[in-house]
């Protein structure tokens, strides 16, 4: 709607592009088809980059900046694939690896780490250097808090809070190594003020946060992501429209997810919509 | 934010002013509202000349309304009052939303009515970000009413009386259409009642549960000499019928369209097979067609759709090609080039005005009918809970975290009056029956005001509560106003 | 599983069940006194609330932790519940920010008071980690902490009590804590070397005027500076204070006339003049020898800045760990406001300005402007993205001009004196005077102000020289987040551009002298582990990065082969540096890597 916005005019590896004004340098990158890994972005969440894995280097700048969020200047001069911004991204992943369980993370973060040769063990042995290790948080039916996956990307804070959901259940609590994603006081989360949205499940991308239909057949062996379909159809409860994502494996719903590409709620969904399937099962 | 509402609720939190009003006041405060936007010279002169008729009336109308008299009838301040109003009128762009706090009324018509003169009155419609929204609480109100599931319409809000339209839907589909519109729920009922109507056929509805006044309902059901139910579910409507007709979820076995509340038209797609001998709903239509005498074939879901386009044009540019592509698309859309229509009565904007001129309505306040006396004193209010959905039938299948329970909420000083505490067990009688129910205390409800869901019928039949007062042009119950009682019983609650 | 305490089916901020108790209560309601609670019951028909009254009110977060804590020593999830409901606060949030601070805890309090004891690099040269046994074992509650700011006469501790003001004692032998603590003082006026010494700027009236005295203050000289600034106007103060050079001298050295400038050309929004007081770079104490020797000189040079960028709210952010500069700047902003000189026509000029002070909580990171700012607001001390820049979308997302406390001193003498003359003093491109933290192995540690352009062996010998026996070892130069420099850079000019020139940084003014018997290898992991605690948490390379470099820094100290772990130190310097967000992470491994580079690590391999 509105004006076309103005062009803006910057060399990108090597290469002029313009793209409209207001873009971040990632929107431009992916114009021009260069990859770059992104954690703590999403498209349906508002930048907080942390997680600084998508940094690139700007002429004239003294340190590396997160494309995720900065904008694009005219005459900027920008290289997403120096030896500094080499460096910079292994050892985001390194230190990450070296004190999260990445097992789970989305298939792209498993490439990206292969891509930038990525030896997370050069840190030291994991029995004696600083981990996030700790039990999985099992207090309800509906999903499971494993936070030895948690890369603090604070995507679920973002969607409890002022980007979706607007019910601060969970928020980053302490400092340095130890902040990490809490409840009041810890609260188990029955007791929070959590409405089990579960939009938080639906940005987390290390699978820190999962469906406990998920976790207990991931730990029974039966979760088989291959022979699973998905297909999209609207939510049978109230009038705004959601739209699902179904998973199905063996003809059974298993889980469900929003298209973030979508109008209506990118992606966000509220308890009904998000756990109240199983009625289709019954 | 304003948030009106006689509870302060989830929304009402959020609101820079919560205003209490009391149950079944809505008319009052808009025509309070109203003339103080008048006597503060905010009324937006340019397009109520320019697009309305009946201003003249209506200012003389509202004149008595002045705002100690909204206070007095409504409880809420006058300071409050005038606030409210100066504020929709001198914002930039303004949105009325409602649900059914408005329209579970016996003057549900009219209190939409003394909105839309509001919206009239400051040319907060027709213009983005300006608007009157009625938010749909079900999943496809808007489409099953878009697809002529209205006693006087006919599919695209088409109506039957007029001879053209009828015209054209008996030259397509070779019948002849009566002129006179049918009857809509609570009529039904009425019809059991007298026994004009003696066979009913129930698709997807519950109402041996849902509807106010539930004893009345299930006797009038128990009356019919048969009842047929379709449903995904063995509802108690399903357990009272002769032949029930296990159909598949709409949602996630079958192929189709719904409508959202912005009249956003989007396809539900089969993901998984039905179970047992659930079939797909418009096979069973077209078998009952067939028995019946006429052939209609097994047509798909987007044949149906494509008919639907023929005879519906507003949906005419909706291709079963361009929903799948895009998304969803807005009515109106009335051709493959048309992007749909983000909002409505855009037309009360142009110069001169394209169309009819839009209407100011005198509508008068009426109380609720199930009056207030001694042996009913307290004002029962029903309503939703985020993770139930109505009767509970598709919500009561997962294990909620957040799930208390249908719960009688009373405000604290009136759980202090009658010696009630959290947890207590009492018997809550309106004039229509008595249900057992346990009792919580809502700090922030007003004096006089209950409130309770209706979502867990098996343990609080909340319905049996309800009013059977109506409006006589929405069919719409009194669902938000009864008249109770309660008294404690000698037991607590199940600790 | 059904919740307890369900009273409301779905409120959106849900609230615990734990009662305050009535201390706790009254304490918090002290907070909001002025203002009252966000959501405001009139009646049982009329709430006004939402979120633009929270947001309001958000900003009495940190004060209301602070009364809470003091109240009954610790934020009990009862005390924190009834902050969240008269603040309307969601509670994860505030249990949030409430986390991030290391001056308010968690657990119920096991004595009524705790020593927080400086284990940091300069007090544990003079006996630090003996104070703490001695302590523990006198029976006292003890936590270890980093820098108190007192480094010139450590061993320093700060005495946390319920019910009663803070006390900061240093130096601190146990009879001294246990004096301090039955007499509820803290130690004496700050000591000045130079004091009665003439060629002082900022320091002039340090120890010579009453701190408490208004009268005293316009006695020496006081609110000169601002009758001058008001009769030259706002345009006059931003040509001078271009003209004069001055730079920043919170650490980055930025041109103060340009960032007033830039703030005075925003129209139409609020803006605020915000002093960082926060004061915690391990070595620095200098802000504090002006904040409790000179409070009322901050306090006007804020009022210059407020009248002359059209600012009518000042905050000061005065650092937790200091209960005497916090108390002296708030009685001289109480004593200027009885005298007209804040609130609604400063000095009858017909323009408002006024002050709030915020003290800290413990935590180094809220030094950082932007995440100053964050901590004022009532959110967790994590800095932001730049840019934007605070000029523009400061505090409240609104034009500040936020400037350390020396800083804003030397703006006095430039209103007062000309830009001109101050910019005689110094160098050409480093004009001026600033202020030096000498501690360590010195003779007379404390705080110096000399001209730039002193050499840095000048300043040792000003300082008295070295101890006796010592050999000069190493300095460290601008605190933890500078460098260690060797015994042969004692010819070193200490300008701006001098030290940019040898890849060092002044930083803070820190002057720490190590001789031959301090344990270098322990200091460097002493600094990594600074950084390691004090690190906001929030992104990847500084998080993980600080506490891998200090895991390094472990092992080598117990005896690791430092060319192995040389690569991972090059590379956790680099992503650091390189892509941190702000300046802790970025500046967390540069102490390590002058260390590596004056081979003082070398010799552990
Ligand atoms: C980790 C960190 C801590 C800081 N701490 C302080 C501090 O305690 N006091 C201060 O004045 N500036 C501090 N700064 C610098 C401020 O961000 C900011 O540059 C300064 O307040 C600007 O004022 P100036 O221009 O007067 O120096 C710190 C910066 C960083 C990165
Ligand atoms: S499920 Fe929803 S309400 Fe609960 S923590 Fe996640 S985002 Fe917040
Ligand atoms: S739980 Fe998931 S979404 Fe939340 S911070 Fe951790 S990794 Fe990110
Ligand atoms: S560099 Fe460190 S202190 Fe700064 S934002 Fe990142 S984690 Fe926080
Ligand atoms: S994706 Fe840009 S910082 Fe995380
Ligand atoms: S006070 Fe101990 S090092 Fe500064």
């Amino acid at each position: 709607m509105g004006e076309p916005r103005p062009l803006v005019q910057l060399t990108i590896d090597g290469n002029v592009v313009k793209v409209p004004e207001g873009l971040t340098i990632l929107d431009a990158c992916r114009r021009e088809d260069i990859d770059t890994p992104t954690l703590c972005w999403a498209s349906n969440l508002t930048p907080v980059n942390v997680c600084r894995v998508c940094v690139v280097e700007v002429e004239g700048s003294r340190v590396l900046v997160p494309s995720c969020s900065r904008l694009v200047e005219p005459g900027m001069v920008v290289s997403t694939d120096s030896e500094r911004v080499r460096t910079s991204r292994k050892m985001v992943y390194e230190l990450l690896a070296s004190s999260v369980e990445m097992d789970r993370a989305d298939t792209s973060v498993h490439a990206w780490m292969e891509h930038y040769g990525v030896r997370p063990e050069r840190m030291g042995d994991r029995d004696e250097i600083a981990t996030v290790a700790q039990p999985p948080k099992v207090q309800d039916d509906l999903y499971v808090r494993d936070y030895e996956r948690c890369i603090l990307c604070y995507k679920c804070v973002e969607a409890c809070g002022d980007d979706a959901q607007h019910t601060y259940a969970i928020a980053t609590a302490g400092r340095g190594f130890d902040a990490h994603i809490s409840t009041e006081s810890d609260v188990a989360l029955p007791d929070s003020a959590c409405v089990y949205c579960g939009n938080c499940i639906g940005v987390c991308p290390t699978g820190a946060l999962v469906f406990r239909a998920e976790f207990d057949m991931r730990a029974d062996g039966t979760w088989d992501e291959d022979s699973q379909q998905v297909t999209t159809t609207v939510c049978a409860f109230c009038g705004v429209g959601c739209n699902l994502e179904l998973h199905v494996q063996d003809n059974s719903i298993v889980k469900v997810t929003s298209p973030v590409d979508h109008s209506v709620t990118s992606g966000h969904l509220c308890i009904k919509g998000r756990f109240g399937w199983q009625h289709a099962q019954s | 934010m304003w948030v009106v509402d006689p509870r302060r609720t989830t929304s009402a939190r959020f609101a820079d002013m919560w205003l209490g009003l009391n149950v079944g006041t809505d008319i009052a405060l808009a025509n309070g509202v109203a003339r103080e936007i008048i006597h503060a010279d905010l009324v937006n002169v340019e397009f109520v000349e320019n697009a309305t008729v009946g201003y003249e009336d209506f200012a003389s109308h509202v004149e008595p309304w002045t705002l100690d008299r909204t206070a007095e009838v409504t409880g809420v301040p006058a300071e409050a009052i005038r606030d409210l109003a100066r504020g929709y009128a001198g914002a930039a762009t303004a949105q009325l939303m409602w649900t059914l706090g408005i329209t579970e009324h016996h003057t549900a018509v009219d209190n939409v009515l003394a909105l839309c003169n509001l919206a009239l009155l400051t040319g907060h419609v027709g213009r983005w970000g300006s608007g009157l929204v009625p938010l749909r609480g079900q999943n496809n109100v808007q489409g099953g009413g878009d697809m002529g599931a209205l006693p006087n319409k006919l599919p695209g809000f088409q109506d039957v009386a007029d001879d053209d339209v009828r015209a054209r839907f008996e030259g397509e589909w070779g019948t002849t259409i009566p002129p006179e519109p049918g009857w809509h729920l609570t009529q039904m009922f009425e019809a059991m009642g007298r026994g004009d109507l003696r066979a009913v056929w129930v698709i997807g509805e519950n109402p041996a549960d849902s509807e106010a006044d539930v004893n009345h309902a299930r006797e009038m059901l128990g009356r019919l000499d048969h009842l047929v139910v379709q449903d995904v579910f063995m509802t108690r409507t399903a357990e009272m019928a002769d032949v029930v007709l296990p159909a598949a979820l709409g949602w996630a076995e079958s192929d189709g369209t719904v409508t959202s509340s912005e009249r956003r038209v989007q396809r539900t797609r089969a993901a998984v097979r039905p179970p047992g001998e659930a079939r797909q709903e418009i096979d069973v239509i077209a078998d009952v067609a067939e028995r019946m005498g006429s052939a209609w074939g097994r047509p798909t879901a987007e044949e149906l759709w494509d008919e639907l386009r023929s005879v519906s044009p507003m949906h005419g540019g909706m291709s079963w090609q361009r929903l799948e592509d895009v998304g969803g698309i807005q009515w109106p859309c009335p051709d493959e080039g048309h992007p749909g229509t983000p909002f409505l009565h855009g037309r009360l904007w142009e110069r001169p005005i394209g169309g009819r001129r839009a209407p100011f309505s005198c509508v008068d306040d009426h109380p609720p009918v199930d009056q207030l006396t001694d042996e009913f004193p307290l004002r029962l209010t029903t309503g939703r809970v985020l993770d139930s959905y109505n009767t509970g039938v598709q919500s009561g299948k997962f294990n909620s975290p957040i799930r208390s329970g249908d719960a009688l909420e009373l405000s604290a000083d009136d759980a202090g009056s009658l010696g009630l505490a959290r947890g207590d067990r009492v018997m809550v009688s309106s004039r229509r029956g008595s249900i057992e129910m346990t009792v919580a205390v809502d700090p922030d409800l007003p004096v006089g005001l209950a409130f309770t869901t209706f979502h867990f019928p098996e343990s609080a039949d909340v319905n049996q509560l309800t009013s059977d007062a109506w409006d006589t042009r929405s069919g719409t119950s009194e669902f938000k106003a009864a008249a109770i009682r309660v008294e404690k019983l000698d037991v607590a609650a199940g600790a | 599983m059904s919740r307890s305490w369900t009273w409301l089916p779905v409120p959106d901020l849900r609230f615990g069940t734990t009662a305050p108790t009535g201390a706790e209560v009254a304490a918090v309601d002290a907070v909001v006194a002025g203002v009252g609670p966000a959501t405001l019951v009139v009646g049982e028909r009329l709430v006004l609330g939402g979120r633009h009254r929270a947001a309001a009110r958000r900003n009495l977060l940190l004060p209301a932790l602070h009364a809470l804590q003091r109240a009954v020593g610790w934020i009990s999830p009862g005390g924190l519940d009834h902050v969240c409901r008269v603040l309307e606060v969601p509670p994860a949030e505030a249990y949030g920010v409430s986390t991030f601070y290391h001056l308010f805890s968690h657990s119920e309090p096991v004595a009524d008071s705790t020593v927080h004891v400086c284990d940091d690099i300069a007090c544990r040269g003079v006996g630090a980690m003996g104070l703490i046994e001695d302590l523990r074992g006198a029976g006292h509650h003890v936590r270890p902490s980093p820098c108190l700011g007192q480094c010139e006469r450590g061993p320093a501790a700060l005495v946390q009590r319920t019910g009663v003001d803070d006390l900061s004692v240093a130096p601190a032998p146990v009879a001294d804590v246990e004096a301090a603590i039955g007499s509820s003082s803290s130690s004496a006026a700050v000591v000045l070397p130079q004091a009665g010494s003439g060629n002082l700027h900022l320091l002039a009236r340090v120890g010579v005027v009453d701190p408490g005295c208004l009268d005293d203050y316009r006695a020496n000289g006081g609110y000169s500076a601002l009758e001058a600034a008001l009769a030259m106007g706002p345009g006059g103060v931003v040509r001078e204070l271009t003209a004069s050079g001055l730079s920043g001298r919170g650490g980055a050295a930025f041109p103060t006339g340009v960032k007033w400038q830039a703030v005075a050309d925003q129209v139409g929004r609020p803006k605020h003049v915000v002093c960082n007081a926060d004061e915690s770079e391990p070595g620095t104490f200098k802000d504090r020898t002006l904040m409790e020797g000179d409070p009322f000189a901050i306090v006007e040079a804020m009022t210059i800045a407020g009248l002359t960028v059209g600012a009518e709210q000042g905050w000061i952010y005065v650092r937790g760990e200091y209960p005497v500069a916090a108390a002296r700047l708030t009685a001289a902003i109480d004593a200027a406001r009885g005298a007209g000189l804040l609130g609604d026509d400063v000095a009858a000029s017909g323009h408002r300005f006024d002050i709030q002070l915020r003290r800290g909580a413990g935590a180094y990171i809220c030094g950082e402007e932007t995440a100053l700012f964050n901590s004022i607001e009532g959110y967790r001390g994590e800095p932001r993205n730049k840019p934007p820049f605070p000029t523009t979308h400061g505090l409240f997302g609104e034009p500040t001009v936020i400037n350390n406390v020396e800083t804003l001193v030397n703006v006095l003498s430039i209103a007062r004196d000309g830009g001109g003359a101050y910019a005689a003093l110094g160098t050409e491109r480093s004009p001026g005077t600033r202020l030096f933290c000498v501690s360590g192995r010195v003779w007379a540690p404390g705080t110096y102000e000399h001209e730039f352009g002193v050499t840095l062996g000048d300043v040792i010998e000003k300082a008295g020289g070295l101890v006796d026996g010592s050999e000069l070892r190493a300095v460290l130069l601008g605190g933890a987040a500078g460098s260690f420099v060797g015994p042969d850079q004692m010819d070193l000019p200490l300008t701006l551009e001098a030290t940019r020139e040898a890849g060092l940084s002044l930083g803070s003014g820190v002057v720490m002298v190590f001789d031959q018997n301090d344990d270098i290898v322990d200091t460097v992991r002493r600094i990594a582990e600074f950084f390691r605690d004090e690190s906001c948490g929030q992104c990847v390379p500084c998080r993980v990065g600080t506490v891998r470099q200090e895991e390094v820094l472990v092992r080598l100290d117990r005896g690791g082969s430092f060319p192995d772990e040389r690569d991972l130190l090059d590379d956790l310097g680099s992503v650091m540096r390189d892509s941190s967000i702000c300046g802790l992470g970025q500046t967390a491994s540069g102490a390590v890597r002058s260390a590596i580079d004056l081979g003082l690590l070398g010799g552990v391999s």
